[in-house]
């Protein structure tokens, strides 16, 4: 693309002169377009390639010669890359749209600021302008490109330091260790044979002795194991539950008593 | 006085091994004592002239200054590394150029210019270069991101801020404000 626009820059001359204008009607063949397929962004790109290249003044577009054009163009993409044209066909659309427009008589009170070709103008010019920033960041230097970095070698120089440790520290850790490797010691976990059941019964056999029994007595807890004393309180929950004894107590804090329930 | 010359010595050493821009503030890190800023900016000043004749530069970008080397070393260096950076294509370079100069621009806003789709890829490029980022998203619906160049992107175009940017060419610029757009019949046509 960077040729199109050196080339439309320097005019051909013809006895020694400049051509000024080229024919308004100058007419490219799509053939003649086909190798430049891949070389367009868009729409935009192509219609600024064909306003440049007819040097169209791009206020003042010839909407039917353009169009006849770039629709030409489209046609011959189509065949060969259908991918691409949607775009294109959609501009297709706009530039009919826009002729069309232009054609129908404007109402009096109108002027020339409704020019339907103002929108696209505009957004062509727009685009333009960025193609041109596109190009000169391209030929702007780089870093890694056409700008070399300074980066001299230095030998960093690295001092290990070590921690510091005191006895102290040394204490814990060992005593860190020794109750990590309590935790893996092995334990013999042995069934111990009480039965709920078996509770239940003795307590039912005390309290048929005596009515009233305070709920202390029937734990030992300075002879009896925790176990037992774990069964011996489910069996009282056990049977309360079954309605086979009454928990009683007068007053919060004040001594329970258990006796035989109603059945 | 020989002490000054020492800070500019330190200076100087610190530029040259950096292989990032340094500011004045990674500057005075140097410093175990507090050192001005403009006495640093000073000694700047000087080392800038001390390497005047020689073949590298001091030069300040976005984020701070480097030594660069001589742009008429340039071609002499890259036959050391044939393989250098490779040229974006068109697409890509549009894009940076529509980022840099009219951000924050979502990606919408991108497509409406180049009358294009964006391919996804071409973003993606500019983000994993560090030229660009997303700084936000636009209040409207679907939230969509706002980009805008970084300084990653002025230092490696050797620039200290946007506005170093190349103009844009003004008589396109002209014939922009020649177009008459009536704003409104814009409008109008988008609903």
């Amino acid at each position: 693309m960077t040729e199109f626009i050196q080339t439309e820059k320097s005019l051909p001359k013809i006895y020694g002169e400049n051509i000024e204008a080229l024919p308004q009607d100058l007419y490219i063949p799509p053939d003649a377009l086909e190798i430049y397929l891949d070389s367009f962004e868009g729409p935009l790109d192509l219609l600024i390639y064909l306003i440049r290249k007819n040097n169209i003044d791009i206020l003042d577009i010839p909407m039917a010669n353009l169009t006849l054009q770039y629709v030409n163009y489209v046609e011959k993409m189509k065949v060969i890359k259908l991918e691409l044209a949607a775009d294109y066909l959609l501009m297709s659309a706009m530039l009919i749209e826009i002729k069309s427009r232009m054609l129908l008589p404007k109402p009096a009170l109108e002027d020339d600021e409704d020019d339907p070709r103002a929108e696209l103008v505009k957004k062509l010019i727009e685009y333009e302008l960025m193609k041109d920033a596109a190009e000169n960041l391209n030929q702007m230097p780089q870093v890694g490109k056409d700008i070399m970095i300074a980066q001299s070698y230095f030998e960093r120089v690295t001092e290990i330091k070590y921690p510091d440790v005191s006895i102290d520290e040394l204490f814990e850790a060992w005593k860190n260790v020794i109750k990590r490797v309590k935790q893996f010691e092995q334990h013999q976990i042995s069934r111990s044979e009480l039965s709920v059941r078996e509770y239940m019964t003795i307590i039912l056999r005390k309290l048929n002795e005596k009515d009233l029994l305070e709920f202390s007595t029937f734990f030992n807890s300075d002879k009896d194991p925790i176990p037992k004393l774990v069964v011996c309180f489910l069996a009282i929950l056990e049977l309360t539950k079954e309605g086979l004894i009454k928990i009683n107590q007068q007053s919060s804090s004040s001594a329970i008593y258990l006796q035989l329930g109603d059945s | 006085m020989a002490q000054i010359d020492k800070l500019k010595e330190v200076l100087e050493v610190a530029l040259l091994t950096s292989s990032q821009p340094l500011s004045i503030e990674d500057l005075t890190k140097l410093f175990i004592g507090k050192t001005d800023r403009s006495t640093i900016r000073m000694l700047l000043d000087e080392i800038k002239n001390d390497w005047q004749e020689k073949s590298m530069s001091l030069v300040q970008v976005a984020s701070g200054y480097r030594f660069q080397a001589k742009a008429d070393f340039t071609e002499f260096l890259m036959r050391l590394s044939p393989d250098r950076a490779p040229n974006y294509s068109r697409a890509v370079m549009e894009v940076l150029a529509i980022i840099a100069y009219r951000q924050p621009v979502t990606r919408a806003d991108i497509e409406k210019i180049r009358g294009v789709s964006l391919n996804s890829n071409t973003l993606r490029q500019l983000i994993e270069r560090e030229w660009i980022d997303i700084i936000g998203q636009k209040e409207v619906p679907g939230r969509p991101s706002l980009y805008a160049t970084t300084k990653h992107f002025l230092n490696d175009f050797a620039l200290k801020s946007l506005s170093e940017l190349p103009e844009l060419n003004s008589s396109l610029t002209q014939e922009l404000s020649d177009s008459k757009v009536d704003e409104n019949r814009e409008e109008i046509q988008e609903n």
